[in-house]
């Protein structure tokens, strides 16, 4: 089992990433993992409404409350590597927004940890999304859902 | 102390952040918010709901009832949406 940081990899950018080289590299040169399980989510169109979110985030603290979650779910499901990665600036819709990716010698432990990850994350991590309308205007803030502080309740002890 | 703002707490202030000499009777988070929303209309609008406002002390998330102490760093802002 891997323990504590040196499983973990947290970043927080502007610049697009490649999914598929994050996925690769929590197993490369290794043989002890079983399977990675990822979740990549995008910027969607809101059926043609908007142009683009715009993510402002906490320097400093966004980075720090995803690598706390990302240890808990290390210690929790015995991960052999969790790799996060949150984008902010305007995101156009198809974008990437977040990819998050556990590594485990087998598969349930890998899914749980990155459902894990992902439901701390809406509701811990500092974030915020503007939309950027299609016809040019600027428009709300999301608003938080009470269903994303709820999904997190599905992992108490 | 620094105070810094998020989202539309910071569009309805008009600043990021700031540095403010807190009067000694302000001793929690939620007295912060009270004081800070006599400080002018833009603070009264951005913090009018206080019960929706998230707070961090030195970037660790906090509850209303926390004590300030000598924290470095304050931050207020709503409830995050990323992911």
């Amino acid at each position: 089992m891997a323990s504590g940081a040196s499983a973990i990899a947290v970043r927080i950018q502007a610049d697009d990433f490649d999914a598929g080289a994050e996925l690769a590299l929590l197993s490369a040169g290794r043989g002890d993992v079983g399977g990675v399980a990822s979740f990549l989510g995008l910027c969607r169109d809101e059926a043609g409404r908007l142009a683009a979110l715009e993510l402002e985030h906490y320097p400093g603290m966004a980075e720090r409350a995803i690598t706390q979650i990302a240890e808990k779910a290390v210690r929790r499901f015995s991960l052999l590597g969790l790799r996060v990665v949150h984008r902010y600036g305007r995101i156009a819709p198809g974008g990437n927004i977040v990819l998050v990716a556990a590594a485990a010698a087998h598969r349930r432990a890998a899914f749980d940890g990155a459902a894990y990850v992902m439901d701390f994350l809406k509701s811990e991590a500092p974030f915020w999304k503007k939309e950027h309308l299609a016809d040019g205007s600027s428009g709300d803030w999301v608003a938080a859902k009470d269903s994303d502080d709820a999904a997190k309740d599905r992992w108490a002890d | 102390m620094k105070l810094v703002y998020f989202a539309w707490i910071r569009e309805r202030i008009g600043t990021s952040s700031e540095e403010i000499e807190l009067p000694p009777e302000v001793e929690t988070i939620g007295e912060l918010i009270a004081y800070l929303a006599g400080r002018g209309e833009n603070y009264a609008e951005a913090l009018k709901v206080p019960e929706i406002i998230r707070a961090a002390i030195n970037q660790e998330h906090v509850e209303h009832a926390e004590k300030i102490g000598d924290a470095r760093e304050i931050a207020l802002f709503p409830p995050v949406t990323g992911g």
